[in-house]
């Protein structure tokens, strides 16, 4: 029987898989992985705070991913290719996020929990900031679709609708920042990117149109966090790497589905 | 009235003066072309036009409830988005299945709706593009480069499309070409474009002007030349009504 602990940490997953399929899609789409794990690199530095300023991990963590993502946008464009700037903010923040914790005195400091995920210490307040920071997430992204996805395919496009691909482009950094922050304690830093990119890439052979991927997305991400709940009590591995390894399989499970469906 | 007007706009990006003292309108039901250099500022006199930008000095009046279609430049799209042609119509608002229809058979890709965009031709692509911006019920369709990509018979075809479009819905069309031999015989007015207006009128008043001769040669049409056109040249002595 799943005892309470295992229920919030089964609720906790699935919140963050919504939030991550969906948010997902999108940078997938628009290329954004390089840039989610800067964000989510960054966050790490922000626990690190978090822990000196004696405050919520959530708000350290959101505070340093947002300041992070403007740091981005506001340096691209500026003499580097973006994918050396995001490599030299991703790995230089996580460094520093690592020296940081060092510093904290008197806590002992299990930094596998940040870096992994403890999903199994989530308490109730923990699951509240979780599911809140989820819904908000989807709703800011479904009440923006159409916009979202106009700034996605083009700029000129989005302009000449009225839309301004930069506010688009905030608002998808804003999602990215909540949802890094909400996942730090299911997946951890490093796999938080896999989380938004493999159940949408998962999607994609199955998807016709944009919202049936997400769709696909979704389902998919559900199916990995509860799957990997379950095998991780099951063989004892870290619960975290277990949901993100089941994602791959179905990955690779929906490509060689695509091929034997082509044949 | 006119449906556009620009009155003395100037614009610049980063201390670079891109456009200055420009004055231009566009009349209903006309096809006018901007030609000019690379750099010359006529995409971003499209934009101006379109509202997607604010000038930095000057106006830009429109026709009160002027509805624009607009045409980019052949978009990128993500292979990894998934888009069949009719939801592409839908963005950034949902339309009825009959006026998506007819926008596809205006832009003659009617037998496209339930392909995925990724799967389209060149030509089919920029077709679709089109039937996007006719959804709007347009009084002015402003296309940027719309053939950029597309061979010649395919280019040539694009526009033969627009000049039927153009004379059954009777909208005013407005773009930009480096393809001076194809749109010079499809324009009704053709605006010569170099940071200013060095001339406009019918193609055969623009293309004997000296200033076009200028700017694009006289032998191939001017498409050789295009490219080569490095200087700025004196003539700064226009006068338009302030």
């Amino acid at each position: 029987m799943f005892d309470d602990f295992l229920i919030r940490a089964t609720l906790a997953g699935v919140a963050v898989a919504v939030a991550a399929a969906v948010l997902g899609c999108f940078v997938v789409w628009r290329r954004m992985a390089y840039f989610g794990d800067a964000t989510a690199h960054a966050a790490i530095l922000g626990v690190a705070l978090s822990l000196g300023l004696s405050i919520s991990i959530f708000t350290g963590a959101i505070a340093v991913a947002i300041l992070m993502a403007l740091i981005v946008t506001g340096l691209s464009g500026r003499g580097y290719a973006e994918d050396t700037l995001l490599g030299v903010l991703a790995h230089s923040s996580l460094a520093f996020g690592l020296v940081a914790v060092s510093f904290i005195p008197d806590v002992r400091v299990d930094l596998g929990a940040y870096l992994f995920g403890d999903i199994l210490a989530v308490g109730k307040t923990d699951l509240l900031v979780i599911w809140g920071g989820a819904l908000s997430v989807v709703v800011l992204i479904l009440w923006r679709w159409s916009r979202l996805l106009m700034a996605t395919l083009n700029a000129d496009l989005a302009f000449a609708s009225g839309i301004h691909p930069r506010r688009e482009q905030l608002v998808l950094t804003l999602a990215l920042a909540i949802v890094v922050a909400v996942s730090i304690k299911v997946v951890g830093a490093l796999l938080i990117t896999a989380l938004l990119i493999i159940p949408a890439a998962a999607a994609r052979p199955f998807g016709r149109t944009p919202e049936a991927m997400a769709v696909g997305a979704v389902l998919i991400g559900v199916t990995s966090a509860v799957l990997g709940m379950v095998a991780a009590y099951q063989l004892d591995t870290p619960t975290g790497p277990t949901i993100v390894s089941v994602a791959a399989l179905l990955f690779v499970l929906s490509n060689l589905g695509r091929l034997v469906l082509r044949r | 009235m006119s449906l556009v007007q620009t009155k003395d706009v100037a614009v610049s990006f980063g201390g670079k003066q891109v456009l200055s003292h420009v004055a231009v309108a566009i009349e209903p039901g006309e096809i006018v072309t901007i030609v000019g250099p690379n750099g010359s500022g006529k995409s971003t006199l499209l934009r101006l036009i379109a509202g997607a930008l604010k000038p930095d000095r000057g106006q830009v009046i429109r026709r009160p409830g002027l509805r624009i279609g607009y045409v980019p430049q052949k978009l990128q799209l993500d292979p990894t988005l998934p888009m069949t042609v009719r939801r592409f119509l839908d963005l950034p608002r949902r339309c009825p299945d009959a006026t998506a229809l007819a926008a596809l058979q205006e832009a003659g890709v009617s037998a496209t709706v339930k392909q995925q965009m990724a799967d389209l031709s060149g030509g089919q692509f920029q077709r679709v593009l089109l039937a996007r911006a006719l959804l709007v019920n347009p009084d002015l369709l402003i296309l940027d480069e719309a053939t950029q990509g597309l061979d010649q018979p395919g280019s040539a075809a694009f526009y033969k499309q627009i000049e039927t479009v153009r004379d059954k819905l009777g909208c005013a069309v407005l773009m930009v070409s480096h393809e001076l031999h194809v749109v010079m015989s499809a324009s009704d007015r053709v605006i010569c474009l170099n940071g200013h207006v060095c001339c406009e009128g019918t193609p055969d008043v623009v293309s004997s002007a000296p200033e076009y001769r200028e700017l694009f040669g006289t032998g191939t049409g001017g498409a050789l030349a295009l490219y080569r056109h490095e200087h700025d040249h004196a003539h700064h002595h226009h006068t338009h009504e302030d």
